[in-house]
């Protein structure tokens, strides 16, 4: 239950959608291009509103595709303004050439993503294939849980960008966040404007008294500098992303970080999982533990930059733990979170606690505390050294023959 | 349009030290000599030009050089053959047919 942490801040009832689309008006880009898709077209449809309405001085460019709404997200954002879109799925797909000028213009670009499973075949609701699928485009990626994350993670994300100098985009679950009632704490428009600033770019191309060129090409002797100064900006956006948490901490009393961990302290087996299946596991984790089975959980907020130097270590005490996926990678090998968790008990040294790999819910497929229980039973099981820890990725709620 | 040096960074240059985002300085192409990709050149006919800068503002390589005259008016003075590709666009926009184009062989 969402409760005031702001002593200024009133309870409101929306949808991810809306609240998304609040976060933005509060924000009050100079700029938002964006074309519609579904579960997303909601946050624009109300943004636009808002332009029309004369509620927000924003520039609002309806473009003719996502490519476009993303280039043109581009050109404002390296002109020198705040720019801002938002879209889902196929949509984020249609941008991804886009995606990498961004990140590599080092743009501040902040949008709104709502994740939607991939065709074919067409499907729209909730996984996390589209926004896995940008996971190395050099953007900073945050999921959020429910309604009250997305606000905060907007909030946040325009700060986080802006200082990183890095595009930024801030994820709800299709369907699940965007389209269901919530209620969620907002903050005066005043106090939002105040924690977020004005946008002072150090270049920017309206600059006429200072000229430069943007878009240059680099060949062999430059390109690979400047490809690794944006994987150092990513390293060095951890830092920005922790104090940017600690500021709103203490302007707003909501406490963020890379990841939130649930019971997980004296916890013997964990899930790690993101988005809004989190908060199914949590109700999952309170029953168990009323029967006395130290379970506990994950919950990764930050996915890019992935904090790989430090996750492992808060994992190390558990016995077994379960990576949830909400993508394939259709890679033979495993999905993509599992990796990078992989990565993180490797370069730690903890090589003592078994991990395995569920992916569920794609296209929005069912997933139940029922499923969660089956899992930590399992990992119960494997704990007890009953069961073997499987060497591939499991899937749940899937009929893979007759039943 | 007067000739600059502009900030280049080179090759023993780290990641640390290159502008972020690839950004370059404005006007790197004066020092990049593109005039050698040229097959047929323009040739301007100082007697038949009537300085409406047509030439000038069609040139996609800004290859047309103008100055100011003493009575502060703005007049063709030649080509910049260092930057000019030899499009020929020059000499189709001309109105008076100040300028020709011939082979770079000759």
């Amino acid at each position: 239950m969402i409760k005031i942490m702001y002593p200024k801040g009133k309870l409101v009832t929306k949808t991810g959608n809306e609240i998304m689309a609040e976060a933005m008006r509060q924000i009050e880009p100079d700029v938002v291009a964006a074309y519609p898709i579904t579960p997303a077209t909601e946050i624009m449809q109300i943004f636009s509103q808002f332009v029309s309405d004369g509620t927000v001085k924003t520039e609002y460019v309806a473009v003719e595709s996502e490519h476009s709404a993303m280039s043109a997200t581009i050109a404002a954002s390296a002109a020198g303004a705040r720019a801002m879109t938002g879209t889902s799925s196929q949509g984020l797909c249609l941008m991804w050439e886009m995606l990498y000028i961004a990140s590599g213009l080092r743009l501040p670009v902040v949008m709104a993503e709502v994740n939607r499973a991939l065709s074919a075949p067409i499907n729209i609701h909730s996984d996390h294939s589209d926004t896995m699928g940008a996971r190395d485009s050099g953007w900073i990626q945050i999921y959020s849980e429910n309604s009250q994350e997305a606000y905060d993670n907007m909030i946040q994300a325009i700060r986080i960008a802006e200082l990183a100098k890095l595009p930024t985009l801030v994820t709800t679950d299709g369907f699940i966040i965007s389209h269901c009632m919530e209620v969620v704490e907002v903050y005066p428009d005043d106090d939002v404007k105040e924690f977020i600033g004005d946008y002072k770019p150090d270049r920017y191309l309206l600059d006429i008294k200072r000229p430069y060129t943007l878009g240059s090409i680099t060949l062999q002797d430059y390109y690979f500098e400047h490809r690794y100064q944006l994987a150092k900006a990513m390293i060095d956006a951890k830092c920005i992303i922790l104090d940017v948490a600690k500021s709103f901490k203490k302007k707003f009393g909501r406490k963020y970080d890379f990841y939130e961990t649930y019971m997980l302290d004296d916890a013997e087996i964990a899930i790690i999982i993101m988005g809004s299946t989190s908060g199914t596991v949590k109700v999952v984790v309170d029953e168990l533990r009323e029967k006395g089975i130290k379970a506990g959980l994950l919950k990764i907020r930050i996915y890019r930059p992935f904090p790989v130097d430090q996750i492992a270590k808060d994992l190390a005490h558990l016995k077994v733990i379960a990576v949830m996926d909400r993508a394939d990678s259709c890679s033979g090998s495993f999905a993509p979170l599992y990796l990078d968790i992989i990565s993180s008990f490797y370069v730690s040294e903890i090589l003592n606690v078994k991990i395995v790999n569920y992916i569920y819910g794609l296209g929005g497929r069912e997933i139940s505390t029922a499923h969660i229980f089956d899992i930590y039973k399992t990992l119960d099981k494997i704990a007890l050294g009953l069961e073997k820890p499987f060497k591939q990725v499991e899937y749940v709620n899937l009929r893979k023959t007759n039943e | 349009m007067s000739k600059k040096k502009t900030k280049y960074y080179n090759t023993k240059s780290g990641a640390s030290e290159l502008a972020v985002g690839g950004i370059v300085e404005s006007g790197t192409a004066i020092d990049f000599v593109t005039g050698g990709w040229r097959s047929e050149r323009p040739i301007w006919e100082k007697e038949k030009c009537i300085h409406c800068l047509v030439c000038w503002i069609s040139c996609p390589d800004s290859s047309i050089k103008i100055e100011q005259n003493k009575i502060k008016k703005t007049v063709v003075i030649g080509i910049n053959y260092n930057h000019c590709k030899g499009c020929g666009i020059c000499k189709s926009e001309c109105p008076k047919g100040a300028i020709t184009m011939v082979n770079e062989r000759k």
